[in-house]
């Protein structure tokens, strides 16, 4: 395997091929993002665009074709799952913080348990990322105390806490009451505005035109089409792109 | 797009846990009272055979050397099954059938006894179940041994009150008491509207209570009142401590009959086990199948 | 003190409460107590022993070790804990190794006490095990993805996010386990462990004019025992509460 550098794609993804039993979800998925760059997934649902994501941390194998992230084969049985997952981060829909402990501490616990940092460091760290999600003041609240649109910004502060080169965001604003998606999402755009690199499968056509570079849409398991957000939305071919953006927009 | 509720998180919890799946939450609170036969239910008759075959077998290869044999043993235990199963066995399903019974009819007059709504019959009758219900079964029957007389006198006759009519009361207490406790939840469970529906049609409160309530509980009563049933037949080994001629005390005459070779504990008490596993299986099986056949309509 | 129970006990012959001033007859309630503590303290801790891993068993990717645990609930559930007892002293005990601590009698290596311990231990942790199991199953997938998404092994996971949220599922009917548990160290009476109920049942057949007040020492024990329990897992079941899903 070659060595990466930084002039290559920092998510490579060729070809894949995902079934659930019978159902085929992913029918050769191919698609680049480069250091920097924030891509938008869009499609109707069951599309397999959150499939895609999932398979790009291991979460979901795959049946064929290749994933590589920073020149790590995600597809590789022998995987170092634990080098992947420090590469990528991974915020969820339904923000899956670990309820019993409280917002730093959910912040704090896997860069101490699993990276074996001093907690010390981690904990000035873990502060410094509340107050970048504008959360001050929240440290010591538990996930069941904060609202929706808080908890997946805590969500999003825990996976940043790996110091992670990309970030996954799977229809992390989807489950939000609509008041609360915009902190939410300026959040990302902050993120994104520091060069991270961000890969969102998102249904806020809005919000993708702002901030993407790039917008791919899927639908029934393949790429269907994809361009910069200035000549996807108003000039998409394909007739599927058109009527899901009539529909949508 | 419209934002997805998922329970506990975005909006106000409905269980103590967000990290709960949604479930009935009638069952989430103290214990789920099914539990003993849901694990019967739950389970394939061949793994016990299994595990039973085996602990059964690993002692015989032990004593391999042993001049009485298992092979003897076993024998042994063949020709006194039909003694055992009918003198001993069959009495503790008559001391299971008797003590349901009055279990049963005590426990729904506690039970009803405890939703008074007048102090003075609801506290005693709270007080009563509470202390049934956490006394040891075995602490209960020696009271009763002890307490009640050998015989009574009545109009001149004299009844006498052997060891296995005692055993039948002293189980029967914890199973009124237990009971009792079917009762009141399963009428705690009929929605409150249903009392103030009654009552704005003018039905007294006894009306309510025997016209509108508990017709409605009977069906959700069966359930646990079966599985009370299993735990209580699991318990009727212990009237041999009685000195009631039971399945375990006439195992043990059977093997002294035998001359007590240490040969013949496994297959005797292997045997007992086995025969209880094969009568509250079916049963537990039974409570499972009736309680989702009744949990769907409400 | 023991002047009134004496007197008591000379005018109302059916109040003997002779273990209040008679030594040997205290001395007896205070062993029994003691063994119903041992039986109870180590039958709690070894059947939630049990129960931890056997549930974390269940979720083992090997189905050989699954149907083990599995044949072990159904064997120990559906048989009555008092023929379990049984078997196990009288028809298992009989093959325990034996040693010889002064060289002369040959005593086996587990005792009438150790076989209760046992047996009530892997009665009661085969429902433990079922209580575990039921809440490792109400943790969400989702929560174990995102713990696996951080990077977190499968027995950190395990350690760190499942197990401490399953485990507050599982108090209530965990409690209620062990209550039962408690009321069922007395049936240890029958293989002559001298718990409180074999103590009672000596000394009321010594002296049978002490009955009544050994049934209401009985009572007043078992229900304190298991009123301690319960007073003492609810106030930890507070503790372990987490804010903001309260009902």
């Amino acid at each position: 395997m070659a060595e990466w550098t930084p002039d290559q794609p920092l998510v490579s993804i060729r070809d894949v091929h995902k079934s659930f039993g019978e159902l085929e979800v992913l029918k050769g998925v191919s698609l680049d993002v480069r250091k920097g760059e924030v891509i938008c997934i869009i499609g109707p649902s069951g599309s397999g665009k959150s499939t895609l994501i999932r398979c790009i941390n291991a979460l979901n194998d795959i049946q064929a074709g290749s994933i590589l992230v920073e020149g790590i084969e995600v597809h590789d049985p022998d995987l170092d799952k634990l080098e992947l997952r420090k590469k990528v981060g991974m915020v969820f829909q339904q923000y899956n913080l670990f309820p019993h402990k409280t917002a730093l501490e959910n912040i704090m616990m896997a860069p101490i348990k699993v990276l074996k940092e001093d907690p010390e460091e981690v904990k000035k760290r873990a502060r410094a990322l509340l107050k970048k999600v504008r959360l001050e003041g929240k440290e010591d609240a538990y996930p069941g105390e904060l609202s929706g649109g808080q908890q997946q910004r805590v969500a999003i502060a825990r996976s940043l806490a790996m110091r992670p080169d990309v970030m996954l965001f799977d229809e992390v604003t989807a489950a939000l009451d609509p008041e609360t998606v915009k902190e939410v999402l300026i959040t990302i755009k902050d993120l994104a505005e520091d060069g991270m690199t961000c890969i969102l499968v998102t249904h806020e056509m809005g919000f993708a035109r702002e901030v993407a570079d790039h917008i791919y849409f899927t639908d029934r398991g393949v790429i269907v089409e994809h361009g910069p957000p200035a000549t996807f939305f108003k000039k998409a071919k394909d007739p599927r792109t058109r009527e899901f953006l009539s529909q949508i927009l | 797009m419209r934002a997805r509720a998922i329970p506990g998180i975005t909006r106000q919890a409905t269980t103590d846990l967000a990290v709960l799946k949604p479930f009935d939450p009638a069952r989430r609170t103290a214990h789920d009272p099914l539990m003993a036969s849901r694990f019967i239910a739950g389970m394939d008759w061949r793994h016990a055979l299994g595990i039973g075959l085996v602990v059964c077998l690993y002692p015989a290869i032990a004593h391999a050397q042993s001049h009485y044999t298992y092979a003897q043993a076993f024998s042994a235990l063949w020709k006194w099954i039909p003694f055992i199963v009918k003198s001993g066995f069959l009495f503790n399903i008559l001391i299971s059938f008797f003590s349901m019974a009055v279990g049963t009819l005590a426990g729904i007059a506690l039970g009803l006894m405890q939703i008074s709504p007048l102090r003075l019959i609801s506290l005693p009758a709270k007080v009563i179940t509470q202390l049934f219900r956490n006394s040891p079964w075995l602490v209960l029957l020696f009271i009763v041994l002890l307490a009640f007389p050998f015989e009574v006198e009545a109009f001149g006759f004299i009844i006498p009150f052997p060891a296995w009519i005692k055993a039948v009361i002293g189980l029967s207490l914890p199973v009124m008491a237990n009971i009792a406790e079917v009762v009141r939840g399963a009428v705690l469970s009929v929605p409150s509207g249903q009392w103030e529906a009654a009552e704005s049609l003018a039905f007294s409160r006894r009306q309510t209570l025997f016209e509108i309530i508990l017709p409605q509980c009977y069906k959700r009563m069966i359930p646990p009142w079966m599985n009370w049933y299993a735990i209580l037949t699991m318990a009727t080994p212990l009237c041999s401590l009685l000195g009631v001629e039971e399945l375990i005390n006439l195992s043990r005459q059977a093997i002294e009959a035998e001359d007590n070779h240490p040969e013949l504990l496994v297959p005797f008490f292997g045997f007992a086990l086995l025969i209880f596993f094969a009568y509250c299986y079916p049963i537990a099986r039974l409570t499972i199948r009736l309680e989702r056949k009744f949990a769907v309509k409400l | 003190m023991e002047d009134f129970f004496r007197q008591l006990a000379a005018e109302a012959p059916r109040w003997n409460f002779i273990f209040f001033y008679d030594e040997r007859s205290w001395n007896r309630i205070v062993e029994g107590l003691y063994y119903t503590l041992i039986l109870s303290v180590a039958c709690v801790i070894l059947s939630v022993v049990i129960g931890v891993v056997g549930a974390w068993a269940q979720g083992s990717p090997s189905r050989l070790l699954r149907n083990i645990v599995q044949g072990y609930i159904q064997f120990f559930r559906n048989t009555p804990p008092f023929v379990q007892l049984l078997f196990f002293y009288f028809a298992l005990g009989q093959f325990t190794p034996t040693y010889s601590p002064d060289g002369w009698l040959q005593v086996p290596i587990i005792s009438n006490v150790g076989w209760a311990i046992i047996s009530l231990s892997f009665f009661a942790g085969a429902f433990n095990v079922e209580i575990f199991r039921a809440g490792i199953e109400a943790v969400p997938d989702s929560t174990r993805e995102a713990a696996e998404a951080l990077g977190f092994s499968r027995m950190q996971t395990y350690t760190e996010i499942v197990f401490p949220l399953a485990f507050r599922v599982s108090l209530p009917a965990l409690n209620n386990n062990l209550v039962n548990l408690i009321k069922t160290t007395t049936q240890a009476f029958a293989i002559a462990v001298p718990e409180l109920l074999y103590q009672c049942v000596t000394i009321w057949n010594d002296y049978p004019s002490a009955q009544y007040p050994t049934m209401l020492l009985l009572f007043v024990v078992y229900i304190g025992l298991v009123g301690i329990l319960v007073f003492g897992m609810h106030k930890w079941e507070r503790a372990l509460r987490i804010p903001g899903y309260g009902v």
